[in-house]
């Protein structure tokens, strides 16, 4: 079996992530009957629980919302092939700035403490990102593996704070912060229902990300940088500053899905504030094949399959992870549509 | 040459197509035992892609392969090589860190077996050593050996696996005239034993030296089949190319200022060296592959900075030094490494064109690209450079290997910069594309430009140069003027002699 | 401070110390086998927790302890053959493919649990292996209860330690493993296939994973609950980096970590409350990137290492 390089029709290039898809499903379906239920009601479940309401629907943007900010924060690393597998440790790193500037320690008005933190904790997550790229740079250890393990220590210096420091006096003993003032809340987008503010910032942040990427002097570096850095630095791009502004960005935008999270939603900071977005996003950034517009698309439908699948499941006795290993599955079978997409397979 | 000896190979209306392009056009011959046979043609003719369908690295769309009578299964690496083919080829298909041993013995033994045997190993490649003269060290690293030896090694491999058939694809590319004396004797050896060899080539000279009957290919085709006894250098040559190329007019040099003075630089295996770039002048760097060449490149590119010595562009002494540092200082920079370094596939040909200038006031402003200007420039650049593609948003990865050296041309030349280092420029080419390289350096010269032209092309060397330096072991030899030194003068220089007390 | 250096002799911190190293073997091994033959398969923490599964729910369901041990590798292999067919013939990205596969097995296996045992709200427990002394060699000081009163599945890492390195230096095989992370078109050049070994190898270093992640539901406890992998799997990563990409240092460094992680948990029971308990879990951790950080420079990694291998392409 060998590949050919080939430039796929337009037929292809949709028929192929469909099919992806389509196979996700079909695995689904499988994992689905394993559990002696019918898939087709499973999957209208759902799909129902998803998007058949204006509750289900609002309830899948506003899970969208995180899993855009990490997603692009994925998309922007991986474009310049800077491996970020940290946003987990990012986001929580937004969200503890938040409840550090926002629980009372500074006393500003909204129109300024919302912006000082958010800029605070963009910094916070950028800087997160910066060591492991200055060491791939400068030592060259793989940033996969630094970024990895950051996750776990940083979830370990969350809970040491919220266990010292940050703990709220009034929680009972569970291990969580005071809440956020009013002044650092972020409103809601809709009256009395979840979906706030933070879904509005990730919309615009998918739109800069993906003009600086399109049409800017440094998306233009990134993109070198990614596609090949021994040509970029031959033609006089300064490989290495593109790599630490790349993680700035990168880990200030996870860090602002931990802002969105605890300052739009949750209101404090507790250690089960992600349920693995920054994983997730890794995902929601693939199948929108690093496309920072197509994050927000892909995020949603990341997103709905999570809502759905929360609601099916109760339901039903299907367990939740369902929507975990789906996601997983269409990581998977989207990368090699896109195989098939670049190039022809040859048997012999 | 026996007429009775048996025919190990034949080919039979072998045919390979590429999308429209045609690589191999029905080609037939035959190989017999004990002789060595040419295959002769230009870069692109076909040569590799017929001895890649032997060894099933691609299927022919028609036609069939014998192996001493046998069909030879196609697309089957294995096969080939158990019929006894065994091919050295350009690039030497060695792992580096391992030893001569393991790299020779890779392969050979039972994958299931629990033990490795080393003994037996060891003793028929000492053995085999002792016959054909080819002395390698078994336990020596792949990494610490000339690039002779590694030859000798990919030779020993195919011995080592009882060959009958041993194809050579461009061997002498790497090794000095000397070194390729030696390996013509070697071969020689081999056929007195049986083997049956091809030679592929686009040299003419040691096709004469080599062989005893000689195949042409041009554009894919097999056009001739000549008894070497019965031909001269003059005819193939007409045969190779089909119109004789005219072999470009260059004039007396007119030698202007000193543009790049290097003095004691020392860098990364180079050095330490002396060079002087006078404009106007094409100064030649001749010598084997892995003598400094790269890092010799590198330091006039930016992309290594000198450890000791001192660097003077027109004059002046190069401060910090980056790419960046070496466009400023007006050097236009045509890499070895065209897919590697010289462009970014993936990127389009307005990308690729605008890649050293693009913070320029022309191409961006306050940190966004000017899309527009962008792509009038790349238009142009195509245009003057006549880069075939398919438009100036295409990604440059579809782009030939001759037009992507075109747009790499178009780069560094378009802003006529005065000082050009171009860095095996014509490898890989065809020669048309060959032939437009030169002519463009030969411009620049012409408009007082200083080029440092290093490649291992020794006849591009001589044609061109209008001051030769060899490069051996990091060491430059001194200078000399065109014409002064013969082909054999200079390959004595490449083997390193002459170093020393010139240094 | 003479307290946290008694800690050293201890004979329960050594048997501690290589407990706590055993599923670590397992995995760098496996990791290294991968890598060796110039496939990076991060594919590793969610092989483990497949493998933790897989092993202890052989048990839970009737199976004696040596047949969990076969279906975890056999359940590795199944997930390292999907990651070699991803990226050896079809040649995606290694880092996402292997993330995708550790997302995949890790929600395979939460799937798994939740659909096999839906009522439980406590991980049941198995009957694990039981630690088997080597007369006379146990008595010896420290060494003894370290090496020889282990569990048979330590013993059984430590077999593998040495299978690996006969493998990739003493027979036919290893030696083409090695020259297809090394120079693919060697391999291909002498009639080989680089397709063939680097999945066997994915396959292999897969199944040597996921019993490294039975040996943690198997041998150091007894029930299979969430999270329990843990990160181990990222810091095997780091291990074979730290060992050189050589199953000997390896083992060294496996056992080097063990240490230090039983070490920082006596620890805390020495320094008490002043220093908060999640400092001392996040040393290793941090011990991971800093060995990481001293050998990077000079590390000499497989050439081809991440480098897809397509036929006819040079």
């Amino acid at each position: 079996m060998r590949l050919e390089p080939r430039i796929a029709s337009p037929a292809q290039t949709i028929l192929y992530p469909v099919a992806a898809f389509a196979a996700t499903f079909a695995f689904a379906a499988l994992l689905v009957l394993l559990a002696g239920v019918s898939p087709l009601g499973v999957f209208r479940l759902v799909f129902l629980g998803a998007a058949g309401s204006q509750f289900a629907l609002l309830e899948t943007l506003t899970r969208a919302t995180p899993l855009i900010f990490t997603g692009l924060a994925v998309t922007v690393a991986f474009r310049a092939k800077l491996w970020n597998i940290g946003a987990e440790a990012q986001l929580y790193i937004g969200a503890v700035v938040t409840v550090v500037l926002g629980t009372g320690a500074v006393a500003a008005p909204s129109w300024a403490l919302v912006p000082l933190i958010a800029l605070a904790a963009m910094l916070a997550g950028g800087l997160l990102l910066l060591g492991p790229a200055l060491l791939k740079t400068r030592f060259g250890v793989d940033e996969v593996v630094t970024t990895l393990l950051l996750n776990f220590i940083v979830l370990l210096f969350v809970s040491l704070l919220l266990e010292g420091p940050l703990k709220d006096p009034m929680g009972l003993g569970w291990p969580q912060s005071q809440r956020v003032v009013a002044e650092a809340q972020w409103p809601r987008l809709v009256q009395g229902k979840r979906l706030h503010m933070g879904f509005a910032v990730a919309i615009l942040a998918a739109l800069a990300v993906w003009l600086m990427l399109a049409r800017s002097v440094l998306g233009y570096e990134m993109r070198a940088v990614g596609h090949n850095a021994a040509a970029a630095r031959f033609a006089g791009i300064p490989v290495n500053r593109v790599l630490a502004l790349t993680a700035l960005i990168s880990g200030g935008l996870a860090a602002l899905g931990g802002v969105a999270e605890v300052s739009g939603l949750k209101g404090n900071l507790t250690l089960d504030l992600s349920p693995g977005f920054g994983y997730t996003g890794i995902v929601v950034a693939m199948l929108a094949l690093l496309h920072p517009l197509g994050v927000v698309a892909s995020a949603i439908f990341v997103a709905g399959i999570f809502v759905g699948a929360d609601a099916m499941s109760r339901a039903v006795g299907v367990p939740s992870y369902i929507a975990e290993v789906m996601t997983a599955t269409a990581l998977l079978t989207m990368g090699t549509a896109i195989v098939f997409t670049r190039y022809r397979i040859r048997w012999r | 040459m026996g007429q009775a000896a048996p025919v190990v190979l034949r080919l039979e209306g072998v045919t390979k197509r590429f999308g429209p392009l045609t690589a191999n056009d029905a080609i037939s011959f035959e190989l017999r035992r004990g002789e060595v046979v040419a295959l002769l043609g230009e870069n692109g003719a076909g040569k590799t892609t017929l001895m890649s369908i032997l060894f099933g690295h691609y299927l022919a769309d028609a036609g069939r392969v014998e192996v001493e009578g046998r069909p030879l299964p196609p697309g089957d690496t294995r096969a080939a090589l158990a019929a006894g083919l065994a091919m050295v080829h350009q690039h030497f298909t060695l792992a580096d860190s391992m030893s001569v041993l393991e790299n020779i013995a890779l392969g050979t033994q039972p994958l299931w077996a629990p033990r490795l045997d080393r003994g037996r190993a060891l003793a028929r490649i000492r053995e085999m050593s002792a016959d054909f003269g080819l002395e390698v060290d078994p336990a020596a690293r792949i990494a610490d050996l000339s690039v002779g030896e590694r030859q000798r090694v990919e030779i020993l491999k195919a011995l080592y696996r009882e060959a009958r058939v041993l194809i050579l694809d461009e061997p002498t590319a790497v090794l000095t005239p000397q070194e390729s004396e030696a390996l013509f004797a070697t071969l020689r050896r081999l056929v007195a034993r049986g083997l049956a060899i091809i030679f592929i080539s686009h040299k003419l000279g040691e096709v004469m030296a080599v062989s005893d009957r000689v195949l042409v290919l041009r554009a894919g085709r097999l056009v001739g089949e000549r008894a070497t006894a019965d031909t001269d250098r003059h005819a193939l040559a007409e045969l190779m190319v089909g119109a004789e190329i005219p072999r470009p007019d260059i004039g007396p040099a007119q030698p202007g200022p000193m543009l790049v003075e290097m003095k004691g630089v020392t860098a990364g295996g180079l050095g330490p060296v002396d060079l002087a770039l006078r404009g106007g002048e094409i100064t030649g760097i001749a010598g084997v592959s892995g003598n400094g060449q790269a890092a010799l490149a590198e330091v006039l590119s930016g992309t290594l900075a000198p450890q000791a010595g001192t660097l003077a562009i027109e004059g002046r002494a190069a401060g910090a030094w980056s790419p960046r540092a070496a466009l400023a200082a007006g050097i236009a920079r045509v890499p070895e490494d065209r897919h590697g370094v010289g462009v970014i596939g993936d990127m389009s040909v307005t990308e690729n064109l605008v890649a050293e200038a693009y913070r320029a006031p022309a191409f961006s402003r306050r940190g966004w690209m000017k899309r527009p200007a962008t792509r009038d420039f790349a238009r142009r650049v195509i245009r003057d450079y006549e880069v075939k593609c398919p438009g100036p948003e295409a990604p440059a990865r579809l782009l030939s290997g001759g037009n992507m050296q075109k747009l790499i041309l178009g780069r560094a030349l378009d802003g006529e910069p005065r000082i050009i280092l171009a860095s095996q420029p014509t490898r890989g080419l065809d020669v048309g594309a060959v032939a437009y390289v030169h002519a463009r350096l030969l411009e620049a010269r012409a408009r007082g430009a200083a080029v440092l032209l290093i490649s291992e092309d020794l006849d591009e060397i001589m044609a061109l140069s209008d001051r030769i330096h060899v490069i051996s072991r990091g060491r430059l030899s001194p200078p000399s003027a065109r014409g002064e030194l013969s082909i054999r003068e200079i390959g004595a220089r490449m083997a390193g002699l002459g170093f020393d007390h010139a240094a | 401070m003479a307290a946290a250096l008694e800690i050293l002799f201890t004979a329960s911190f050594w048997v501690a110390a290589v407990r706590i190293a055993s599923p670590l073997i397992f995995a760098t091994l496996g990791e290294l086998i991968c890598e060796r033959a110039g496939v990076l398969n991060l594919g590793i923490e969610g092989i483990m927790v497949a493998g933790a599964f897989a092993g202890w729910f052989t048990v839970y369901s009737g199976g004696d302890l040596w047949t969990g041990v076969a279906v975890a590798a056999l359940t590795g292999a199944a997930f390292g053959l999907l990651h070699g067919l991803l990226t050896v013939p079809l040649g995606l990205s290694q880092h996402v493919t292997g993330i995708g596969i550790t997302l995949l097995a890790t929600s395979l296996t939460y799937y798994t649990y939740r659909l096999a045992l839906p009522e439980v709200t406590s991980p049941p427990k198995i009957e694990a292996f039981r630690p088997l002394e080597i007369p006379l060699l146990a008595d010896m000081p420290l060494v003894g209860p370290a090496l020889f009163a282990q569990t048979p599945f330590t013993y059984l890492a430590f077999a593998a330690a040495a299978l690996v390195a006969w493998l990739l230096y003493r027979t036919p095989l290893g030696l083409a493993l090695r020259a297809a992370g090394e120079n693919p078109d060697a391999l291909e050049a002498q009639g080989l296939s680089v397709t063939a070994i680097r999945m066997g190898a994915v396959a292999a270093g897969s199944a040597l994973m996921a019993v490294g992640g039975a040996f943690l539901t198997m041998s150091a406890f007894n029930s299979f609950f969430f999270e329990m992998v843990n990160g181990r799997g990222w810091v095997c990563i780091a291990l074979v980096v730290f060992g050189s990409w050589r199953p000997g240092k390896a083992l060294l460094g496996a056992i080097l970590f063990g240490a230090f992680d039983a070490y920082q948990v006596r620890l805390q029971g020495v320094v008490g409350d002043a220093v908060p308990y999640q400092v001392f879990l996040m040393l290793p951790y941090v011990l991971s990137i800093l060995a990481l950080v001293a050998v990077s420079r000079r590390a000499s990694y497989p050439k081809a290492l991440m480098v897809p291998y397509r036929k006819g392409e040079r």
